[in-house]
C-alpha cells in the first residue's frame, strides 16, 4: 500500500486512521485534533469553572494518565484557570496497585500536580488483599467497587475539592449502555450516559453539611483506541497490567462485543453512546432533556458503573446490579430506600410505571402516595459511618459488617449466576450480529 | 545484532505493550529473524508473523488473549513502523527488513 498523506496538513505521512470518521492523520495533526475535541467537549458541556479545584481520579492506567496530560495541556493552552490535583485510591492489592501507584507518583512529578493517595485500610480497616483472603477471589470486585465509590468522594472531601473527573472513555460508556440495556435498567442508563453526575456527600468535617461532589467524564466521546494512540505517540508513562484478582473478567462480554462491533464498523461505539443518550432522554424524570449539562446534574446514585475502575471490572458491570438486588432483597422489610422513592417520583410524573430490576419483594409505591414525606425525598445518613446513603446502613458498611463477622457471602454466588446469564445473552447477541452481518 | 546477515531471513523488531507483554514472558521488545518466504513460498506478512509468534514464541497458553478467529484479537492495535496497520493492509502487509511491529492492547485498565 502506498503511504497516504495526512488529510489535514496534506504534507506528512498519515499514521493514524481515526475510528470515528476514517480520516487519515499524521502524528502532529492527530495530537492537536485529539486535544481540540476534548477542549470542545469541556467547553460545550461547560464542565469547568474558572478558579475551580478539580481532582483527577488517577489509577496510573492509560485513561487517567491521558486525561491528566490533556487537561494540563488544555488548562495551559486555553487558560481554563482551574487547579488540577491527582487523587488515587490504594485498594491495597500487592503487586498490582502498589506498582500502578508508582506510575501515578511519577505522573505527579511529570505534570507538576499535587497527589493525594487514600487507602482502603485507613478508610475501611481492610485492604483488598485481606478481603480476598476472607471472601475468596469470586465476588471480591463488588467489595472493591463499593469501597472505591465512597473512597473517591471522601478523598475529594478531604482535599476540599467539589469536582472529580474520571477517565471513562467512549468505549466504557458504550459498554455500560449495552449492559444496562441487557439488564433492562433504564433509570441507570440516564445516570451513566450523562457527562456530569453529582453525588451528595458529606463534607470532610462530617458535621452533616452536605457538599455536592460533581463527577464528570471529559473523555466520554473519546475512543479508547485514540487514547492508547495518544499515549503512544506522546510517549506517556502509564501502567498496564491486569488486576490480579479478576483474571476471568478479562473476557468481559460487553467489552468483547463493543470491540467486535468496532472492528466491523468503528463508528458503532459513538453511535451506541448517542443512542444511550437519546434513550436516557425518554426515561421519565431524567435530567437528560437538557443534555445533562443543566444546573441540576443527574444524581449519580451510590454507584454508577461496574465494580471496578479497571477494564476488567468495567467489563462485568452486571455484578454490581445483581449485588444491589440481593442487598435490597435482604432488606425487603425496610424497603424504603431512596432508590424506590426516586424512581417512584419519576414514575409519578409521567404516570408510566417502569418495570425495574429490583427484587420481587420490593414494592413500587403508588402514585397517590404523598410526596412530601421528607424521609423519602433526601438521602439519609448511614447509621454506622455517617456517610450519605440511600439505605439505613450504607452498602460499604453492610459489606464491612459481613467481613467483620467473618460471614460467608453466599449471596455473591447467586449474583455470579445471574451475571453469567447476562454474559450468555451477550454471547447470543454477538452470534446474532455475526449472522446478520 | 552483530550476527552475519542471512539472505534467507528478515530481521525485525516486535514490541508488546499495554499489558500484552504479560503473554510474552514480560518481554516488551523482541528482535526476531523470520524466513524470507513463508510456508507457501510467499513473502511473510503480518498474518504469518502472528502465527509465528503464537506457535514458537508465546509460552502462555492463553492464545485467545492474543488471537481470535485467526486474526489479532479485537481491541489490540497493531502499529507497523508507527503507522496503524489498517493503513498498511492489515495482516496482508508484507514484512520488510528492519520493520518495527508493535502490538498494543487497549483492553487494560485505566
Amino acid at each position: 500500500m502506498p503511504p497516504s498523506p495526512c488529510a489535514l496538513c496534506k504534507v506528512n505521512r498519515a499514521l493514524i486512521l481515526r475510528p470515528k470518521d476514517h480520516s487519515k492523520l499524521c502524528r502532529p495533526c492527530f495530537l492537536s485534533t485529539f486535544e481540540a475535541e476534548i477542549h470542545h467537549t469541556i467547553t460545550s458541556s461547560r464542565l469547568f469553572e474558572r478558579g475551580e479545584r478539580i481532582a483527577i481520579g488517577a489509577s496510573g492506567g492509560k485513561d487517567s494518565t491521558v486525561l491528566a496530560s490533556v487537561l494540563k495541556t488544555l488548562n495551559e493552552r486555553y487558560d481554563y484557570g482551574v487547579e488540577l490535583i491527582l487523587l488515587s485510591i490504594d485498594e491495597g492489592i500487592r503487586g498490582y496497585r502498589d506498582d500502578s501507584l508508582e506510575t501515578v507518583k511519577r505522573n505527579a512529578q511529570q505534570y507538576g500536580m499535587p497527589l493525594e493517595i487514600l487507602g482502603y485500610d485507613e478508610l475501611y480497616g481492610w485492604t483488598m488483599d485481606q478481603v480476598v483472603e476472607q471472601v475468596g477471589k469470586r465476588g471480591n470486585c463488588t467489595y472493591c467497587g463499593v469501597f472505591r465509590r465512597q473512597a473517591l468522594d471522601r478523598g475529594a472531601a478531604k482535599l476540599g475539592v467539589k469536582h472529580v473527573v474520571t477517565g471513562h472513555n467512549a468505549d466504557d460508556v458504550a459498554e455500560t449502555v449495552l449492559m444496562n440495556l441487557l439488564r433492562g435498567d433504564l433509570p441507570r442508563l440516564s445516570r451513566t450516559t450523562s457527562i456530569v453526575t453529582s453525588t451528595p456527600s458529606l463534607s470532610a468535617d462530617g458535621a452533616g453539611k452536605n457538599t455536592n461532589i460533581k463527577r464528570s467524564k471529559p473523555l466520554k466521546y473519546t475512543y479508547e483506541k485514540e487514547i492508547v494512540l495518544y499515549a503512544h505517540h506522546k510517549n506517556l508513562d502509564y501502567f498496564s497490567t491486569e488486576c490480579i484478582y479478576s483474571p476471568e473478567a478479562f473476557r468481559g462480554s460487553a467489552r468483547a462485543l463493543i470491540k467486535n462491533l468496532e472492528r466491523v464498523r468503528p463508528s458503532a461505539i459513538l453511535d451506541v453512546v448517542r443512542s444511550g443518550e437519546d434513550m436516557a432522554k425518554l426515561v421519565p424524570g431524567s435530567d437528560e432533556g437538557c443534555g445533562g449539562v443543566c444546573a441540576s446534574a443527574v444524581p449519580a446514585g451510590e454507584e454508577e458503573e461496574g465494580g471496578c475502575g479497571s477494564a476488567n471490572g468495567r467489563s462485568s458491570g452486571g455484578e454490581m446490579a445483581t449485588m444491589e438486588d440481593q442487598l435490597s432483597q435482604n432488606e425487603a422489610a425496610k424497603a424504603n430506600g431512596l432508590e424506590v422513592e426516586i424512581t417512584s417520583s419519576k414514575i409519578k410524573k409521567s404516570e408510566a410505571p417502569l418495570p425495574l430490576t429490583v427484587g420481587k419483594s420490593r414494592k413500587v409505591p403508588k402514585a397517590s402516595q404523598p410526596r412530601k414525606e421528607p424521609k423519602k425525598q433526601v438521602m439519609g445518613q448511614c447509621k454506622k459511618c455517617g456517610y450519605l446513603s440511600s439505605q439505613e446502613i450504607c452498602k460499604a458498611c453492610v459489606l464491612l459488617e459481613g467481613l467483620n463477622k467473618n460471614r460467608p457471602k453466599n449471596h455473591i454466588e447467586v449474583g455470579y449466576e445471574q451475571e453469567k446469564d447476562v454474559n450468555g445473552a451477550t454471547e447470543a447477541m454477538k452470534q446474532l450480529d455475526v449472522g446478520a452481518g | 545484532m552483530s550476527q552475519a546477515k542471512d539472505e534467507d531471513t528478515v530481521s525485525i523488531t516486535v514490541e508488546f505493550s499495554g499489558g500484552l507483554e504479560m503473554l510474552f514472558a514480560n518481554e516488551r521488545k523482541l528482535s526476531l529473524t523470520i524466513p524470507v518466504k513463508d510456508e507457501n513460498g510467499e513473502r511473510p506478512n503480518i498474518a504469518f508473523l502472528v502465527r509465528h509468534l503464537c506457535d514458537t514464541i508465546m509460552k502462555d497458553p492463553r492464545k485467545e488473549l492474543f488471537v481470535l478467529d485467526d486474526t489479532v484479537r479485537p481491541g489490540i492495535l497493531v502499529l507497523i513502523n508507527d503507522a496503524d496497520w489498517e493503513l498498511e493492509g492489515e495482516d496482508k502487509y508484507e514484512i520488510e527488513e528492519g520493520d518495527n511491529i508493535l502490538f498494543v492492547s487497549t483492553l487494560h485498565g485505566g
